[in-house]
């Protein structure tokens, strides 16, 4: 088990590195740092001056990937690639363009982003599986078929639409809710409400049709047969076989997300102007700094390694006929 | 005639649909499920409104630049016949059918003196002397006119399509008995050709669908986000095959190192947050766009650009779930005994891979494209709201919403440019997904039993 873990641990490695390099052909040679420069300051009217000045100040003003003028390791290691990628590796993010230490406000930004995302994934999770069992209980029944239409329509809205109704209904008309916000502590609770309930509203249709597609399969199995002669009732069956044995796959679905909860939803955040991480990628996007969006695309990566590590692990804990070697 | 980089590549998808399914036609094991298919109700239906949809998308990627214009305009054959809808802006919003603005300001009257009034428009209902008194009465009529139009129209073509079916069959009982599904697909045609007449009969008189804040009539808006939808839809599929395709049944088959890159890769890929690798593509595209300015003179070749490379971008992120789908199948596949027999008669691997291996995975691959259209549609507008997917100057119902997001804080609401949005994105978006069912059930050989 250890020694699975170590290895996984070091096939990590080249994984990262992948992606690491993939973003550095995106950001520094498909478009140069001086590009970016002449971006940033704006196209018309930049002095090579301000351009040099700006990539000093953001640490570009090396070459890329070999540096000719320096000495010995050197050569390689005063270059943007190593610097920065050291940097990745390290959880040295580095500057944002706006003068902010980019590690510290993901450190502050992430519990915001987390505790939205928690809520919306347990409820949704619970609703969308106590939908499932239902469309499987009553299955070949009318109610089953309504399910089945309402999963489809509610699954062909735009996530988009859900949330500006919501907010338009909810908090604009009743006032029930603030229409979007954050507080620290407990205050929080109201400003989430809305968005966790939007959030779950919006994925129950492909998550019960999913759910329900993996409880139909198990239910074709022969031991589903085996309990139904032996006595037990449908519930019975359902609740004590069909759901237990379902979990593994369900199980294993949402531990790969579980690290990648940090990361946050973007149009959530944006849309309740809630401060996690979410939010901070998009203003990133919106204003176009890089060194966030590396770091945002690395982070995000880390996070999915890590949750495929935890798959692996889950699986042995849940389903005893699989073993890790 | 001008050809835009998506139009060429529709046109090439266009021919490569009807050659497959020139290559296709009569063979027995397509057959079977392609009459599920046309047996289905639900699913016949929501494909002749796909059909639909796709027919607006095809005719609006004609493009040509007009011969009187003095402009370097490009526009499309929608664009010619929808010219009145084009150029008559209004000066700001408007409700649905309105004649006059939706805010009030100062107006001067024919005698001079100045009024705070809400003004009429300058197009909608322009026709009315006295639209206090007949508006209600002259959209009903003009709605039941059209409305008789398409009535009439889908009519006449029922008509003919039985007089072909009584030629042909001779037995005029026989011809006339239309089976369920028939029955379905004729009735939802005359539904869309009713309401598309009545809805363009009207919009020669009316705003339908109201004006957004520079006045543009938001009918016309939602018909052209046809096309961008489409085109993100299906290219996007179209440049991930050949990807998900080769990689898939390499790894599967070859095994070994093969197998280790080729995950290797789609693990990286998979890795980094989709929405995050499409940002930062974009990013670097508006960046190399700005520097590069001389290359894009015309705003709908640059939009057009950005359009294609969101596509190529969607597909890079999208392939790596049919490739693994194709591995494990090919990796399942290659025990069988048929492929075991050909190895051992020495069939060449090529050949294998050709004949055995890639039919038999067609399923999937069909199965997953129809799947994938729904949720590329879906993400197109969620992209454009973070502001990484198409080009703003763009139709699409992204940016109506994107547009519209803010109209609603507005007192009394502007609810008309999302609820057009809601309204073709959700056609659109529900025919996809039940004749995607539909596919499934016929394709899949897991659910064909059921």
């Amino acid at each position: 088990m250890i020694h699975y873990i170590i290895r996984r641990f070091l096939y990590a490695f080249p994984l990262l590195m992948g992606v690491n390099i993939l973003t550095f052909v995106l950001f520094f040679i498909v478009n140069s740092p001086d590009d970016m420069a002449r971006m940033q300051l704006g196209q018309k009217h930049v002095t090579e001056q301000a351009v040099s000045n700006w990539k000093q100040q953001h640490g570009y003003d090396e070459p890329l990937l070999w540096n000719a003028n320096a000495q010995g390791k050197e050569k390689i290691t005063r270059t943007i690639f190593y610097q920065k990628s050291v940097g990745l590796f390290l959880f040295r993010f580095g500057v944002s363009d706006s003068g902010r230490n980019i590690g510290a406000d993901i450190q502050e930004r992430m519990w915001p982003s987390l505790a939205l995302a928690l809520p919306t994934l347990c409820v949704g999770l619970l609703v969308d599986i106590s939908f499932a069992l239902m469309m499987v209980l009553f299955r070949g029944s009318y109610l089953e078929h309504a399910g089945i239409v309402l999963c489809v329509i509610l699954m062909s809205i735009s996530s988009l639409f859900y949330i500006i109704g919501g907010q338009f209904f909810i908090a604009k008309l009743l006032r029930l809710v603030p229409i979007s916000g954050y507080d620290d502590g407990l205050a929080a609770i109201k400003f989430l409400i809305l968005p966790v309930l939007i959030g779950v509203f919006s994925g129950v249709g492909s998550g019960a049709r999913w759910y329900r597609t993996l409880f139909l399969e198990e239910v074709e199995k022969d031991y589903v047969r085996t309990a139904r002669a032996k006595g037990l009732t449908e519930t019975q069956t359902l609740f004590r076989h069909v759901l237990r044995n379902a979990l593994i796959p369900i199980l294993t679905g949402v531990v790969v997300i579980l690290p990648l909860l940090f990361m946050g939803s973007l149009i959530m955040e944006s849309f309740f102007s809630i401060p996690g991480l979410g939010s901070y990628t998009i203003d990133a996007i919106n204003s176009q700094d890089f060194a966030i969006v590396r770091a945002m695309v690395f982070l995000g990566s880390v996070l999915y390694v890590i949750g495929l590590l935890l798959t692996d692990i889950s699986y042995t804990l849940v389903d005893p006929r699989v073993r890790l070697s | 005639m001008v050809v835009l980089w998506t139009d060429a590549l529709i046109y090439i998808l266009c021919f490569a649909v009807l050659g497959i399914a020139f290559f296709l036609r009569g063979k027995e094991h397509i057959k079977r499920p392609l009459q599920n298919i046309a047996h289905s109700k639900a699913g016949m239906a929501s494909l002749v409104v796909l059909l639909f949809f796709v027919l607006i998308g095809l005719l609006d990627s004609v493009h040509f630049k007009p011969a009187n214009s003095k402009s370097n305009e490009i526009i499309s054959l929608l664009d010619y016949w929808a010219t009145p809808l084009r150029e008559r802006g209004e000066k700001t919003y408007s409700a649905p059918l309105a004649t006059t603005l939706y805010s009030k300001e100062m107006m001067t009257l024919a005698d001079g003196s100045t009024q705070w009034g809400y003004p009429r428009l300058e197009f909608g209902g322009r026709h009315l002397d006295y639209p206090e008194t007949q508006h209600l009465s002259d959209v009903l009529k003009k709605a039941g006119y059209g409305f008789a139009q398409g009535a009439g129209l889908s009519g006449l073509i029922i008509l003919c399509y039985l007089g072909v079916r009584l030629i042909s069959q001779g037995d005029s009982k026989c011809a006339f008995t239309l089976g369920a599904a028939a029955r379905t697909v004729w009735a939802v045609m005359i539904i869309i050709v009713s309401l598309s007449c009545t809805l363009i009969y009207l919009s020669a008189y009316y705003h339908v669908l109201g004006t957004d804040k520079v006045g543009e009539d938001v009918f016309y808006q939602a018909v052209k986000s046809i096309r961008t939808g489409l085109v993100l839809g299906t290219l996007t599929t179209l440049i991930m095959l050949p990807m998900a395709i080769i990689f898939g049944i390499l790894a599967g088959f070859f095994r070994g190192w093969v197998d280790d890159v080729i995950q290797y890769i789609y693990t990286t890929l998979n890795a980094i947050p989709s929405v995050l690798l499409i940002a930062a593509s974009i990013l670097m595209v508006q960046v190399y766009m700005a520097n590069h300015e001389q290359d894009f003179t015309s705003v709908i070749v640059r939009a057009d650009m950005r359009l294609l490379f969101l596509c190529l971008i969607l597909g890079v992120t999208n392939w790596t779930g049919l490739c693994r789908l194709l591995r494990a199948e090919t990796l399942k596949l290659r025990e069988m005994e048929y492929v075991q027999a050909a190895q051992a008669l020495g069939v060449k691997e090529s050949i294998i891979l050709l004949r055995h291996i890639l039919p038999n995975v067609m399923h999937i691959v069909l199965i997953s494209v129809v799947l994938d259209f729904s949720s590329l549609v879906l993400a197109e507008a969620v992209l454009s709201y973070i502001n990484i997917g198409v080009d703003p100057t763009t139709y699409s119902w992204g940016n109506m919403i994107n547009g519209a997001r803010l109209e609603m804080a507005r007192e009394p609401i502007v609810w008309w440019s999302l609820s057009a949005a809601f309204l073709f994105m959700f056609t659109l978006v529900l025919a996809a997904n039940l004749f995607a069912d539909t596919v499934q059930d016929a394709f899949d050989p897991r659910r064909s039993g059921g």
